[in-house]
């Protein structure tokens, strides 16, 4: 009868848990962490940025442990994040400070600075290459030492990347072109600290977008690019990846503002992205005129996907309109978070015996065309 | 990493929020307070919300029962013992008359609760009127304006469709003559036990992030109409194989040989009980 057996239950699921670790052992291959964070550094970025925790080594753990799932060990990281004190908040990040390690445009050919493509899959042919079926710790070294030999003989190639890059928006800021933000100070609200309520802030939204399942955002993302939006193109005016250094106020002086006053706690690598939306705005006397809208995307470690499809949720949640989905604030944030959606779909699988047993017992009613609701 | 966990594994600071929201909770009954649910090591609608209830209230000198649609073997309750037991070392009791902490998937204990215990119930879906609204916006307004016209319409669209309320589990509550509350999905069968309760009622819905509580001798009314009055599941004519029972909420089995339908106590800490009580000797062959 299943596995609500009166008796006997505990012991059944000890028995599938064992079965799992033979499941994942039962090649008598174990895999090192430090494989996994060095050879699966994408999944590690994607697991860290839904997991709302940078730190690779925890998530290199949870990935081995959930067996390469992105939902398990997103999972496994976000309980973690649970029972750890949250003490101090960082500085704000200027990001044109970051350590770029790539840095593309699609608005303009020649931006300041440079385009700097840094590494990539987009230029690559997706053909499956055999010669990595061969390819062990011996011959990594090797490739590697000949590209840094290669790397320093040139002086082109830089393993560190570019600091200080200008924004392109500032370009188009400073011709006009774009719609006119009044500056918004208000301290952000912390999500996983303050219920969310609606209408949200966008801080809130921001934050509940960066740590939203990858194929989720994605999707949500490309419905309003394809129809399910005001059928508008936006284009990437930026998009960034590199290191940004965290910086901490000392406890005794939180307001404090200068350089030499901060801890630097570390630096992690995230990917940003900045989109131009264009909209039409009134000029008055019945005119009205094309302007541009940003759309901001970002997120821990690369992901270049969900950013740009961040930026375009982002900029979709700004201009509310309920006759499409992707424009409604409740329907984007509340159903794109890993840990809520796969939870709530995987709980199907949960005993529902009680509440069968109740529906049953209205169908059978409704059936017989009994009417105990009848008065008697 | 290698540290082992906090003592019932959320950190004091998360597990003092949890405990403002459950007194606000407590103290405006049937109201949904929003709190900003922590991921748990356990799987959203898995239960989440009353764990972090139970984690936020349990001391060394709580006994705790979890039970899972009646059982205090089935998969959720195994899950969520051994949580709360590996990360406090709590005792654990299948007695419900032992607990003091008792959290629970969908269903009220049969034996009548006492003052001195507080029930956990899980909660999929904490909004009464998301049938009528998708919007939390606008849910809420309704509730604060006491615009209930939608719980009522829903029952009565069943009326005229069906015959009957057609509500499984999950039948709307009015609490205390002000809020409207989905009392998570007991069975009708365990609506009344909601009533003037003396044990405190708490509910934790931790994937829509709200806590809500009825507590101690409040008034709890099922919603219904004049001519339609709200009915319990019919549970008539039926009695346990195992224990004998009569008058409790059963589970419907098939037996494997002979293909008949059974039935048998979903409450399985009070059959065990009954059982050992009575005299009823169960039929040879089919004991399980």
């Amino acid at each position: 009868m299943g596995y609500v057996a009166v008796k006997g239950g505990a012991k059944a699921i000890e028995a599938s848990i064992e079965r799992l670790t033979y499941e994942r052992l039962k090649q008598r291959r174990s895999l090192d962490v430090e494989d996994v964070a060095g050879g699966l550094r994408l999944l590690i970025d994607q697991v860290m940025s839904e997991g709302s925790l940078y730190d690779r080594e925890v998530a290199a753990l949870a990935v081995k442990q959930a067996e390469g799932s992105p939902e398990e060990a997103v999972f496994l990281l976000r309980a973690y994040r649970s029972t750890l004190p949250r003490k101090y908040y960082s500085r704000t990040i200027e990001s044109e400070t970051m350590r770029a390690e790539r840095r593309i445009s699609a608005t303009f050919k020649d931006i300041p600075g440079g385009q700097l493509l840094g590494a990539s899959h987009d230029y690559t042919h997706r053909i499956l290459d055999p010669a990595l079926l061969e390819e062990d710790h011996r011959s990594a070294g090797e490739w590697l030492d000949r590209w840094v030999d290669r790397a320093k003989g040139t002086g082109a190639v830089s393993t560190n990347g570019h600091y200080y890059l200008p924004k392109v928006l500032d370009y188009l800021r400073r011709q006009g072109l774009m719609e006119a933000v009044p500056k918004d100070d208000s301290p952000p609200k912390d999500i996983t600290k303050e219920p969310l309520t609606f209408p949200s802030s966008r801080s809130e939204r921001l934050q509940i977008l960066t740590r939203g399942q990858t194929g989720a955002v994605t999707a949500l993302g490309y419905a309003s690019l394809r129809g399910y939006g005001p059928l508008l193109h936006p284009t990437v005016a930026e998009l960034r990846v590199g290191h940004v250094a965290i910086l901490v106020n000392p406890p005794q002086n939180s307001d404090a503002e200068s350089e030499a006053d901060a801890y630097y706690v570390g630096e992690i690598q995230i990917t940003e992205v900045e989109s131009v939306v264009p909209v039409t705005v009134s000029a008055g006397q019945n005119r009205s005129e094309i302007s541009f809208e940003l759309g901001y995307g970002v997120c821990f470690g690369r992901n270049e996907t969900k950013a740009v499809a961040m930026s375009l949720l982002d900029q979709c949640l700004e201009r509310p309109d309920a006759g499409y989905p992707t424009h409604d604030e409740e329907f984007v944030l509340l159903h794109i978070d890993s840990v809520e959606a796969s939870g709530f779909i995987s709980h199907l699988k949960l005993p529902h015996y009680v509440t069968f047993q109740s529906e049953l017992d209205s169908a059978r009613a409704s059936r017989d065309g009994v009417d105990p609701g009848a008065p008697t | 990493v290698k540290k082992l966990y906090n003592f019932a594994f959320l950190d004091e600071g998360s597990k003092r929020e949890i405990r403002r929201a459950t007194l606000k909770a407590i103290a405006i009954p049937g109201y949904q307070v929003p709190f900003a649910s922590r991921e748990m090591p356990i799987a959203r609608g898995w239960g989440t919300g009353g764990l972090q209830l139970t984690l936020s209230l349990v001391g060394r000198s709580d006994t705790l029962k979890v039970i899972d649609q009646g059982a205090d073997e089935s998969v959720n309750a195994v899950n969520i013992k051994k949580l709360v037991g590996a990360t406090t070392g709590v005792s654990v009791t299948e007695e419900t008359a032992e607990a003091t902490l008792i959290q629970s998937r969908h269903r009220i204990p049969e034996v009548s609760l006492r003052k001195d215990q507080i029930v956990v119930l899980q909660v999929p879906n904490p909004e009464p009127l998301r049938f009528v609204e998708p919007q939390e916006a606008v849910t809420k307004r309704l509730h604060a304006e006491k615009d209930y016209s939608g719980a009522f319409l829903i029952l009565f669209e069943q009326i005229v469709r069906h015959g009957r309320v057609a509500h499984g589990a999950d039948h709307p509550v009015m609490v205390h003559d002000r809020y409207v509350m989905a009392p998570s999905p007991i069975p009708r069968f365990d609506n009344p036990k909601l009533d003037s309760s003396e044990a405190l009622i708490l509910l934790g819905a931790g994937r829509e992030k709200k806590i809500y509580a009825v507590p101690p001798y409040t008034r709890v009314v099922s919603l219904d109409f004049e001519d339609r009055p709200f009915e319990v599941e019919d549970m008539s004519g039926r009695r346990c194989r195992i224990c004998g029972a009569a008058d409790v909420y059963f589970d419907e089995l098939v037996d494997d040989e002979t293909g008949e339908t059974y039935f048998c106590c979903n409450d399985t800490s009070f059959c065990a009980a009954h059982r050992a009580a009575s005299s009823v000797v169960p039929v040879p062959g089919r004991d399980r």
